[in-house]
């Protein structure tokens, strides 16, 4: 017997009673047994693989009460169930009832006696108050009417037709009602007995049988809803796995605790609307999760009862009309044998004889079903093949390092964050689910746990790895790897609420997040005469579009159906003609294509590049020039142009200094412009040259341009005047001018105010005195009286908007506008020492679709910043770069796209102009929902950017992201992104601290935390015995991201920032590509000292990288003796602890002692030993992903640059800011 | 028949109020013809800017002067709310360095532009019905005159 080991295992294990893996198990046991069952009936030709079994088997019978026992134990699953005999759950009912009394099983000899006894507890009352129970508390599902015998049976037929009709739930329910009266064989009170497994095989059974039409119908029917329905797939693969035995027990359990979550407020008519047709049935337990779904009880709590009832109607179903046939025919017999066959291998059959025969039957149903995506989705979705879930659960974080703390441990684990969003809210085991809810409170709150996370009760919230983004789950496997890349298309949730009251509802805010030129190692690029677009919306094609028949395609935006044109048939790849979705367009939902010449409205303009470079004092002080001037010289020959490309040098005091690069001529020739009012060209043309054809001149000047000022004294700075020139000088082609700035812009057309720049700075450093303050506020009252909002109303600091917002005249917003529509982009380099007053100019780069780079108290002397620089320079001389680009986001019809963030100018409602486009910009967009979605199953956003290359080519690169639709609070709640709501939140926040006040800002985002967690525990209906600070696990990291926020120089009070780096700051959330603004705001951190012993993986290159975990921003995870590296995104630091083992010292970092750390270590020596290779491929590993290496320092614990570290310990409370605690306390206070 | 000066001040109303109806419209055509691309936002501003700003709430403003100085209570109290909320949208326009109350940079956001778009409807009703109502107040203005005079 090979079964009773397990049993006695679980037995124990009821005993114990642990949180959700004792749950699980009996499950998986029971499947198990179940396959012996038909042995019994065995002579009529079992499939070989059960044969093999048989002889080991107990009789059917007893194993069908152990089953039983355990089941009715295991349902009531509290270690006590007699404390529960006056409420308990229907759920727990239906093996109850069908139970004959005669064979409740006490004596098995495998079961321990405690199960035994929970056994007989639970059948024994379930059997008393089976009826009336029932009958009460699934309400909605059960009129009291339908309890009719009639009523049970006949409805099944007409079922048929209409699976998703209400009428048909009512049916069940009152068959299952049925179930109590009848009078059962053995047979029907096994299968009751172990109903939730045994239910699932039961199904099966009727349908390969010819004879017992109706029943089958109707299992159809009711299969259809659920199991097309995208979440339940998930489960299933859950399911299964089950029946694998040890192994992948914990992440069985996961998904499992995960459905716990009752589905919120479904509206029960819309889901079966949504629900796919099940076509293809794929997997036998596929079909058995369908059963709940189908009548919603509005009311959670019923909805366990509810499911239950299904799976008793089918059993019951069975037994109505098996016996007969048992008695009569072979027939009777098959079906159970199938069952066994399909019970066993679910997981790795697909094509088991239940199946086979369902799928004739369930077609049918489809083509009634039939909507929007019919043609494209005909079938039922291929739910993700069992094996998937698992790799991706690990992949999203571990459950182990979080295990200290219980709860946490499960929930971390069943949250990973596909499982949460994706998981079928109704699927069966959500049926258990609920019922365990209506069981009773006390001792499911445990369960909880497995779901949702308690903020209070757990410390470390941050997954041990990176954070992944959550998977977009459409149910297809092929859409699901054709769908855009998470690193270039975000939204802030992977499924879209279907109307906006839901989205209301959950309280998150709807965008996606796009960086559409981000570098992509593989990138199918096609050049075609034609390019295939909906001829009404202008879609470009994409692997979401809806095959008509091989002539005609349905745009998936605006549902027009398009003809295909001939050579759309032909693939490239094969080179031979046929099938259109062979084609790479069909294939990649991330492409690009060469633009025929229709795509252009002038040729392709060259490459132009021209560099402003300060030369005030302050510029010259700070030597920038030589860092620039000679990256410049080395990086000359690999500026991305072709033999065209252009390149001129101005640079500006407080005149305008150009550079004549004429032909001939050994030396550049310098010509000055001293009226900066009235700018003019000197000459026409030389000032602009072809690279290729004056590279000896141009590097001759950039060898003499660094010493050519250094005796300079003048203060001033006409960088409008420069800026105007540049116009004039480009105006004609386009390009992109290339500023370094110093100083504060002071003289000339555009200068920035200079009474303005002095008091910020005075603000800014935080002395100034009382009569200063009065004058501040004077001049604010006289000059930026419109938003003057003070913080809090009283006192002013620099952080009030009008600080924040651009003094811009009207004249360089138009220079901005200008420089756009004349496809100039204006970067910004700014390495100041002073106030520069970036709000203000650097308006000219947000409106050009340029970038800005600040080095804040830049000075070569200083080689961490001039390594920053140098770094930071090289890469953006180097990168790629697209001219004269527009981009465009469309998406599906019923959203709509309302509020832009990044660098650009809005030419039209969905049309942004972007004169340079950059790998490293990112852009993010405010979507409304304008129209219910709810008769579409997913929703599409596509980006097309056009630009001109480096090399003249106009290239459309084409970024199509798609998205499933969900209809209730639960699935859009438990789909959120964290990150990209953080993203797109912060971006929100600066136009509101721009608006209206930095306090309101910051306000925002509390509320936000509040409201988004407050919905959650809408959705949890749990009332209010809950406390602590519940959170879905998608959603963990948000209110710590937001506290990180609230402490980042963008949004943090107090006089200690700087009023430039605030504003850059602010440019860079709105302009950052998500992962960067990420690590930003919550830098990460890794303990470097034991490297060594960290787990390895391989990188690309095939190099061993040690993994260390990442560890809170916290003095409490700092350890004495080690070392902690925090990788803030462009800089690395890394402090050494005092006690730190000096194996480290010597081998990791090459000095030979603690104090030998030097202050200005910024680099690590290469040595060859273990450590210090470790140190490396991690330091290089991390680099991987960021736009250039970032710079690296080590700082010992005792040195006073240890501030920089420890300021962005951000969980601990600091001056003025709540600890990470501390905050969630404050949003446990908040969250009703 | 005497020219009473309430009478003088409902006539220019009036005529200054045609001249409203008309920049009204031509507010909602340019806002249609932004929201279907068919316009430039920049140049869209630049024409509307001084439209909108100075044009149309300077002669609000004059005739509603006029109102009170010929103690047309009730008139100017129905314009009120409408100068209160011009006055507030000049002193809240995006770009504070500018008269202009449009900002091409942020018009294009498609809250931005419903909300202008709206605005342009509901003024254009206010104004077409404050048309009826002044060439009213203006006949009652002259038959109290005359009523005064016999």
């Amino acid at each position: 017997m090979e079964i009773e080991p397990l049993w006695c295992a679980t037995d124990l294990e009821k005993i114990n009673w642990l949180e959700g893996a004792t749950f699980v198990r009996p499950l998986f046991k029971m499947y198990q047994p179940t396959p012996n069952i038909p042995e019994q009936s065995l002579p009529n030709g079992l499939p070989p693989n059960l044969d093999t079994s048989k002889q080991n088997i107990i009789p059917h019978d007893k194993a069908h009460y152990q089953f039983n026992g355990v089941h009715s134990a295991h349902s009531s699953r509290s270690s006590s169930p007699l404390v529960r005999l006056g409420h308990i759950p229907t759920s727990q009912l239906p093996p109850a009832r069908s139970i004959p009394s005669s064979q409740l099983p006490p004596s098995r000899s495998p079961i321990t006696t405690a199960t035994q006894k929970m056994a007989g507890l639970s059948v024994g009352h379930s059997m008393q108050s089976v009826n009336p129970k029932f009958s009460t508390s699934t309400p909605n599902l059960q009129s009291p009417v339908s309890f009719g015998p009639n009523s049970a049976f006949s409805p099944i037929s007409s079922a048929m037709p209409k699976p998703k009709s209400s009428t048909e739930l009512e049916d069940t329910a009152v068959t299952n009602s049925r179930t109590a009266d009848i009078t059962k064989p053995q047979q029907t009170g096994n299968h009751q007995q172990a109903f939730p497994t045994n239910s699932i095989p039961n199904q099966q059974q009727p349908v390969p049988s010819g004879s017992l039409l109706t029943r089958p119908n109707q299992q159809q029917s009711v299969n259809l809803p659920s199991s097309s329905n995208q979440p339940f797939q998930h489960n299933l693969p859950q399911q299964q796995p089950q029946l694998r035995p040890v192994a992948q027990n914990v992440p069985q359990q996961q998904p499992f605790s995960n459905q716990f979550n009752p589905p919120q407020s479904m509206p029960g008519p819309q889901l079966p609307q949504q629900q796919r047709p099940p076509a293809q049935s794929q997997a036998p337990p596929v079909a058995i999760p369908p059963f709940p779904v189908r009548g919603h009880p509005t009311n959670h709590k019923l909805h366990s009862t509810k499911t239950i009832d299904r799976h008793i109607t089918f059993q019951v179903c069975r037994v109505l009309t098996h016996p007969p046939q048992t008695v009569s025919s072979v027939q009777g017999f098959n079906g159970p044998v199938q069952n066994l066959q399909g019970m066993p291998m679910p997981a790795t059959n697909q094509t088991g004889p239940p199946q086979a025969t369902y799928q004739p039957q369930a077609s049918p149903v489809n083509g009634q079903k039939a909507n929007l995506h019919s043609n494209r989705y005909p079938v039922q979705q291929t739910g993700s093949p069992p094996s998937q879930p698992f790799p991706q659960q690990q992949q999203s974080g571990g459950p182990l390092p979080q295990q200290p703390y219980q709860q946490a441990a499960y929930s971390s684990q069943p949250q990973s964050q596909y499982l949460a969003s994706q998981q079928a809210p109704y699927g069966p085991q959500q049926g258990y689910q609920n019922q365990y809810q209506g069981v009773t409170e006390a001792g499911f709150n445990k369960y909880w746990g497995t779901e949702t996370i308690d903020l209070l009760q757990t410390p470390n919230v941050l997954p041990p790895r990176k954070v992944e983004a959550p998977r977009i789950y459409l149910g297809q496997e092929v859409l699901d790897q054709a769908n855009c890349s998470t690193d270039i298309f975000r939204c802030t949730m992977t499924k879209i609420p279907e109307n906006n009251s839901l989205l209301q509802k959950s309280r998150l805010p709807l965008g996606v997040l796009i960086h559409p030129f981000r570098d992509l190692s593989h990138l199918p690029v096609i050049q075609c005469n034609v390019i295939v677009r909906c001829r009404a919306c202008r879609t470009y094609i994409n692997p979401f579009v809806f095959f008509a028949d091989s002539k005609r395609w349905k745009c998936n935006l605006c549902y027009r159906i398009n003809e295909l044109p001939e050579e759309f048939q032909y693939d490239p790849v094969s080179k031979t003609y046929g099938d259109p979705s062979r084609r790479p367009e069909i294939k990649a939902s991330t492409i690009e294509y060469i633009a025929p010449a229709e795509y252009m409205l002038r040729p392709p303009q060259p490459a132009v590049y021209l560099y402003l470079m300060d030369v005030s004092r302050l510029a010259v002080e700070s030597g920038y020039l030589h860092s620039v001037c000679n990256l410049l010289l080395e990086e000359l020959k690999t500026l991305p142009g072709d033999t065209r490309t252009q390149i001129g040098f101005v640079t500006y005091d407080s005149a305008l200094h150009f550079y004549g690069l004429a032909e001939g001529q050994s030396q550049p020739h310098e010509m000055t412009v001293l009226d900066i009012d009235d700018v003019f060209l000197p000459t026409p043309d030389n000032l602009l040259v072809n690279l290729k054809d004056r590279m000896e001149l141009v590097m001759e000047l950039l060898s003499q341009l660094p010493n050519r000022y250094n005796n300079s004294f003048d203060n001033n700075s006409a960088l409008g005047a420069a800026l105007q020139v540049a116009y004039k000088m480009m105006g004609p082609t386009g390009g992109r001018v290339t500023v370094f700035q110093a100083s504060l812009p002071n003289v000339g057309p555009g200068g920035a105010d200079g009474e303005r720049g002095r008091l910020a700075e005075d603000y800014s450093g935080g002395d100034a005195s009382q009569s200063r303050k009065r004058l501040l506020q004077k001049y604010y009252n006289t000059k930026c009286k419109s938003q003057l909002v003070f913080e809090h109303g009283r006192s002013i600091d620099a952080t009030s908007p009008p600080f924040l917002t651009p003094s811009m005249t009207p004249r360089k917003v138009s220079l901005a506008l200008e420089c756009s529509g004349q496809q100039i982009a204006v970067d910004l380099f700014i390495v100041n020492s002073t106030y520069v007053d970036i709000a203000t100019i650097s308006g000219i780069s947000r409106f050009s679709g340029g970038s800005v780079h600040h080095f804040p108290l830049y000075k070569s002397s200083k080689a961490l910043s001039r390594d920053n620089f140098e770094k930071c320079l090289r890469r953006y001389l180097t990168r790629k770069i697209g001219f004269e680009a527009v981009m465009r986001i469309r998406c599906t019809r019923g959203l709509s796209i309302h509020t832009f963030h990044g660098n650009f100018f809005v030419r039209s409602t969905d049309l942004l102009s972007l004169p340079n486009i950059n790998p490293d910009a990112g852009f993010g967009m405010q979507v409304a929902i304008e129209e219910s979605l709810s008769d579409v199953k997913s929703v599409c956003f596509q980006a097309a950017l056009l630009y001109t290359s480096s090399k003249g080519e106009r290239r459309i690169r084409v970024h199509t992201v798609c998205l499933p639709i969900a209809s209730t609070l639960h699935d859009v709640i438990h789909s959120a992104d964290q990150q990209c709501i953080i993203g797109l939140l912060s971006k929100m926040a600066v136009d509101r601290s721009m608006q209206s006040s930095l306090s309101d800002a910051r306000e925002a985002f509390i509320n936000v935390a509040i409201d988004i967690l407050s919905s959650y525990k809408i959705t949890l209906n749990l009332g209010t015995s809950t406390s602590g600070l519940l959170a879905p696990s998608c959603l963990k990291l948000l209110p710590l991201y937001i506290s990180a926020l609230l402490k980042y120089a963008a949004f943090r009070t107090g006089p200690s920032t700087r009023l430039d780096d605030r504003v850059k700051a602010m440019v860079d959330m709105k302009t950052k590509p998500l992962y960067l603004l990420i690590q930003q705001i919550y830098p990460d951190m890794y303990p470097v000292h034991n490297l060594e012993s960290q787990e390895v993986i391989l990188n690309s290159e095939e190099e061993p990288v040690p993994l260390p975990p990442r560890l809170q921003l916290s003095a409490r995870c700092l350890e004495n003796k080690g070392a902690f590296l925090m990788d803030v995104g462009d800089q690395m630091i890394i402090l050494v602890c005092p006690n730190v083992p000096q194996e480290f010292l010597m081998e990791a970092l090459g000095v030979p002692s603690y104090d030998d750390i030097s202050e200005q270590m910024y680099e690590i020596p290469v040595l060859s030993n273990l450590r210090n290779q470790r140190l490396h491929q991690f330091v290089n590993y991390l680099n991987e992903d960021k736009p250039y290496a970032a710079s690296v320092q080590v700082i010992r614990d005792n040195s006073p640059n240890r501030v920089l570290f420890l300021e962005r310990l951000i969980e601990d409370r600091v001056e003025n800011a709540l600890s990470y605690h501390e905050f969630l306390q404050h949003l446990k206070t908040q969250v009703k | 028949m005497a020219f009473n000066f309430p009478a003088f001040s409902y006539i220019i109303a009036l005529i200054v109020d045609a001249f409203l109806i008309f920049f009204s419209l031509f507010h909602v055509i340019a806002f249609d013809e932004l929201k279907t691309d068919y316009k430039n936002p920049i140049d869209q501003c630049n024409s509307l800017n001084p439209v909108i700003s100075t044009s149309e709430y300077i002669l609000h403003l004059f005739f509603n002067i006029l109102f009170a100085a010929s103690g047309e209570w009730f008139s100017l109290c129905l314009n009120i709310p409408l100068i209160a909320y011009h006055i507030n949208r000049y002193r809240t326009r995006p770009v504070m360095s500018g008269y202009g109350i449009y900002d091409p940079t942020s018009i294009m956001n498609a809250d931005v532009l419903t909300r202008c778009q709206r605005e342009g409807w509901i003024k254009l009703a206010f104004y077409l019905l404050s048309f009826f109502y002044y060439l009213y107040g203006y006949v009652i203005a002259l038959e109290r005159d005359r009523i005064e005079h016999t």
